[in-house]
């Protein structure tokens, strides 16, 4: 609700003025949406929020933990969020909707992907790359004194759970993983690195803004399947499981069950929200490097697709 | 205090045998250790009692079914939250974000905020009034920091739910710390678990704190009190018994109530050291702007984050360094009051009411704002920034310095740290607890044997051993650099006085920019690990250090330097021989604060990679483990306890054993 903000939404007030947009809400009560500390997660529920407040609705943005959410949506403090990541959340998600209280709204129509990657410039130093089992032979190339002669791979915080270690030892790769405790962290190791052309490969997600600013690509592990962790047999290990790439995977909203009877026009609308990766990641850049907000963005990207988000809020119409 | 002296000096007159029963207890210790069972070297499983599954259960039914006379709790705290929100949405109303109406795409602001120039103006007045022409400047000088950089707007939001966790702090505060000096019962259990409150790290009854108050400002606020709180509560203490008796006597002969005795009589006077507790009290706010943010306070805390989310430094440091600017108008405004009412100044004649003047001011500035639009809210493109310039800068150490740091990293990380880390790591957890335990012998007595070895206990019994040396490995090493660091630097400081405005504005800077800002460009110059951890731990904890070592030089009597002078001492003579042995009790409590606040920032260090109590906090949280964030929470405290419990020992000690005269 700023100054920016403001001025965007007169506007947009101006240019939309004629019949009315809003009926009458099924109830005033706050929706409260959930924003976090990724940008794509803030500008969704941005978006989210600015839809359901034109058509009546009282909507409030409220930041949450990632992984610290649940008992707030369990408890009804929290009653919608954007994302939820297969890749890192999918056990909580499915333990939370189990308790009864919370619903799973659907996807998002977004992939997220993530796996091991590198700059560009690191294609010289190791030939091979993309292929895996070039990381074999040049794994000196990526260590440092504490390191050598392994070489040194930056996973994610270890709260995500994530299995690189497990993969590491199925496919025999001479690599030790250095775990931070927060996202910012790893990238700020990035830039390090990729200001002074070092060698580096870390763990990158997308949608991310990352991949817009620096030139790289992901190492080609053996594509995940299911049986890649359940079956020894599976992949380029006979007798290890885990021996291949990480899932990519759904982004799902998520919701408070007891909100269905509160609002269910928001909730439809809610569960007719669909994105998809191009159209985010262009939003991503614009708040990211070219630093506007994201309520800015979210109100250009609405007063540009009007058919769009009435079409999912036709019960509100 | 009389009647410690003499109880602490009385069994040191036989200090021989006490050091003797030590020595040999810990050689029979070492011998049973490597000849015994392998037990005794590393901890076992069957003396790991999980409790934290449990504990997260009967938190969860406390959180969510306990009730107290039929109300469920929940409601009550919910209710109490509710109050907290209207406070703050209210104070953020006025000050930040004025009236709205519409909705989405159809907002518009019906009432503004209180435009910048009015709350500006308003400072600057008062603190003319409080504090005079210096005074002025120096809010002055930070609002237009403020105003000029484009933080105000979410500079108000901050400064709101700061001046209501204060305020807060500071009513419950004076509350427990009064029942605390008319009861010495209650004065020793709210002293225990004020110690447990300030060392367990915040995040680990996060959890709690927003299944009880529910997410947004209102549990930010509540954790926020809780750690401001113990400081106020310590210094009331203080404060009240530093009251000379004369005036309380004197007081009672007057014919005053209890009541007024204390209303009129003792806390008037006791209101300079009372003030120091508030400066605690503000300052540790202002620590938690950056956590506070994380679940839902907003303002400045979660700019910085964004900012370094993506990873704009230089936007990062100019939102911190507005929480700063905060903690100095606070600060400073705060003190300035307190020293008036303190010293009873009242308006002199012919002065105009403060309040008549604030008042004509506000009216004054809001019909300007109104006519003049860059008054109410500085357009965009006035705004200034340096960002630019910092990420500039620390792009160019990266890309031409990397090398020599690198170096550094290395050397400090293979020779030192790693070393030392494996011999904390591999060395029988028996021996270590029993010279923890031989030491608190030797410096006290078995009470204190009993107290250390309990807590040590704690951390075995529920299998945080491993972590837990981590941890001492990390706070060892940042202590001593913060110690050779930050000593030094005091010594020089306290005997030029001219040093000293500027130093207490490092200082302060030091204390409360957010540890994050520095945190991220130590991970691009030292990497992810322990040797960025133990930088940014270091740079936190030098402040108190440097604070301590100038307090301490500064009590040293001046009888015995213009001794050391005539008996013709060359400087570090006089250093050696007769600054540091008077100041010696000073420089260990120093030392004992250090250590505290290293251990506040663990949890941060955690952020980069650790493998300590602080990331087994973190992991907790993230993870919503109810149970596992508060016990690995309880073990930080237990390590800090024995820290504190040692060194204040040894502070007692080294007091009673201050050479009277020197050997020059």
């Amino acid at each position: 609700m700023n100054i920016k903000h403001l001025c965007g939404s007169v506007a947009v007030a101006a240019m939309l003025a004629g019949p009315a947009l809003a009926e009458v809400p099924e109830s005033d009560d706050t929706i409260r949406i959930m924003t976090g500390d990724w940008t794509s997660i803030s500008m969704q529920g941005e978006i989210m929020s600015l839809i359901l407040q034109t058509v009546g609705y009282n909507t409030e943005l409220v930041v949450a933990d990632d992984s610290g959410r649940y008992p707030g949506f369990e408890n009804g403090d929290l009653h919608i969020a954007m994302e939820t990541w297969q890749t890192t959340q999918m056990q909580n998600l499915e333990k939370s909707v189990a308790t009864g209280n919370v619903l799973d709204m659907g996807e998002t129509g977004l992939q997220g992907v993530e796996d091991w990657w590198y700059p560009s410039y690191m294609k010289d130093r190791c030939p091979g790359l993309p292929d895996w089992e070039a990381l074999k032979a040049c794994a000196e190339v990526f260590s440092t004194a504490d390191t050598a002669p392994k070489g040194r791979y930056v996973g994610g915080p270890l709260s995500w759970g994530d299995h690189d270690e497990r993969m590491i030892a199925a496919l025999d790769l001479p690599f030790e993983v250095v775990h931070p405790g927060t996202d910012a962290a790893m990238f700020a190791e990035l830039k390090s690195a990729y200001d002074r052309e070092a060698p580096i490969v870390l763990w990158v997600w997308q949608p991310h803004w990352v991949t817009s600013v620096y030139d790289g690509e992901y190492v080609q592990f053996p594509q995940f399947e299911n049986e890649c962790f359940t079956d020894a047999s599976w992949g380029p290990n006979p007798d290890a499981t885990y021996d291949c790439g990480k899932p990519y995977g759904w982004i799902k909203k998520m919701a408070w069950a007891g909100g269905e009877e509160v609002w269910p026009c928001a909730y439809e609308i809610v569960r007719n929200y669909n994105m998809d990766n191009a159209t985010i990641s262009a939003l991503l850049v614009e708040i990211d490097l070219n630093g506007r907000s994201s309520t800015e963005v979210a109100t250009e990207w609405l007063m540009a697709n009007d058919a769009t988000w009435k079409e999912w809020a036709s019960c509100a119409m | 205090m009389t009647l410690e002296t003499t109880s602490a000096s009385a069994p040191t007159a036989r200090p021989l045998p006490r050091s003797l029963v030590a020595c040999i207890a810990l050689a029979l210790l070492s011998i049973l250790t490597l000849l015994g069972p392998v037990w005794l070297s590393v901890v076992p499983a069957w003396l790991q009692f999980p409790i934290a599954p449990a504990l997260s259960e009967w938190l969860n039914w406390a959180v969510r079914e306990a009730t107290i006379g039929g109300v469920a709790m929940q409601d009550l705290t919910r209710q109490l939250a509710s109050l907290f929100d209207i406070v703050i949405d209210s104070t953020v109303v006025v000050l930040s974000k004025g009236i709205f109406t519409g909705r989405g795409l159809n907002v518009t602001q019906a009432v503004p905020p209180l435009s910048w120039l009015a709350i500006a103006g308003t400072l600057i007045i008062v603190g003319y009034r409080l504090g005079g022409r210096p005074l002025a400047i120096s809010l002055a000088v930070a609002t237009s920091f403020l105003v000029f950089f484009g933080l105000w707007e979410n500079a108000m939001v901050t400064l709101a739910s700061v001046l209501v966790s204060v305020i807060l702090a500071m009513i419950i505060g004076l509350a427990l710390g009064i029942w605390s000096y008319r009861s010495q019962n209650v004065e020793n259990i709210t002293r225990g678990v004020m110690n447990v409150m300030q060392t367990v790290p915040i995040f680990s009854y996060l959890v709690p704190t927003l299944l009880l108050f529910g997410y947004g400002p209102s549990a930010a606020l509540v954790a926020t009190v809780i750690y401001a709180l113990p400081p106020m509560v310590h210094n009331t203490v203080l404060a009240l018994k530093s009251v000379p008796t004369e005036i309380t006597e004197c007081g009672t002969m007057m014919g005053c109530k209890p009541r007024q005795l204390l209303w009129q009589v003792q806390l008037p006077a006791a209101l300079g050291k009372l003030a120091v507790g508030m400066n605690q009290a503000i300052m540790m706010t202002l620590n938690m702007v950056i956590i506070a943010s994380m679940i839902g306070a907003g303002g400045l805390g979660f700019d910085v984050l964004t900012a370094l989310r993506k990873l704009d430094i230089g936007s990062g440091l100019e939102a911190g360094m507005g929480i700063v600017a905060l903690a100095i108008i606070l600060d400073r405004t705060s003190q300035a009051a307190a020293h008036r009412i303190a010293h009873g100044r009242h308006r002199e004649p012919g002065q105009r009411p403060l309040w008549q003047l604030v008042g004509a001011w506000l009216v004054m500035a809001t019909v300007l704002a109104l006519l003049i639009k860059p008054l109410q809210a500085l357009p965009q493109a006035w705004e200034i920034s340096t960002a630019g310039f910092w990420n500039g800068a620390v792009t160019w150490i990266n890309q031409n310095l990397f090398d020599y740091l690198e170096g550094f990293r290395n050397f400090a990380l293979l020779v030192v740290m790693r070393p030392f880390d494996d011999f904390l790591a591999a060395a029988p957890w028996t021996l270590i607890i029993g010279s923890v335990a031989a030491l608190a012998y030797v410096l006290a007595g078995l009470r204190l044997t009993l107290y250390v070895t309990g807590m040590a206990m704690f951390i075995v019994l529920t299998g945080y051993w491993g972590p837990a040396m981590s941890s001492v490995y990390l706070i060892t090493i940042s202590v001593t650099m913060a110690v050779l660091i930050g000593y030094p630097i005091g010594f020089w400081l306290s005997s030029r006085e001219r040093a000293q405005g500027p130093a207490n504005f490092v200082l302060d800077t030091m204390q409360t920019l957010p540890t994050l800002v520095y945190l991220l460009p130590a991970v691009m110059l030292f990497r992810i690990g322990d040797v960025s951890a133990v930088i940014a731990v270091t740079l936190y904890a030098i402040a108190p250090a440097v604070r301590y070592a100038m307090v301490g030089m500064a009590q040293v009597p001046h009888a015995r330097l213009e001794a050391a002078q005539i008996a013709g001492c060359k400087p570090w003579q006089t250093l050696l021989w007769v600054r540091l042995p008077a100041a010696l009790p000073t420089l260990l409590i120093g030392i004992n604060q250090t250590i505290m606040m290293a251990f506040s920032m663990l949890i941060i260090a955690a952020l980069v990679g650790t493998k300590d109590l602080g990331q087994q906090v973190l992991i907790a949280l993230n993870r919503s483990l109810v149970g596992e964030g508060i016990i690995a929470g309880l073990c930080v405290a237990a390590l800090a306890l024995i820290a504190d419990g040692l060194l204040k020992a040894g502070a007692a000690r080294a007091s009673t054993h201050s050479p009277r005269g020197t050997s020059a």
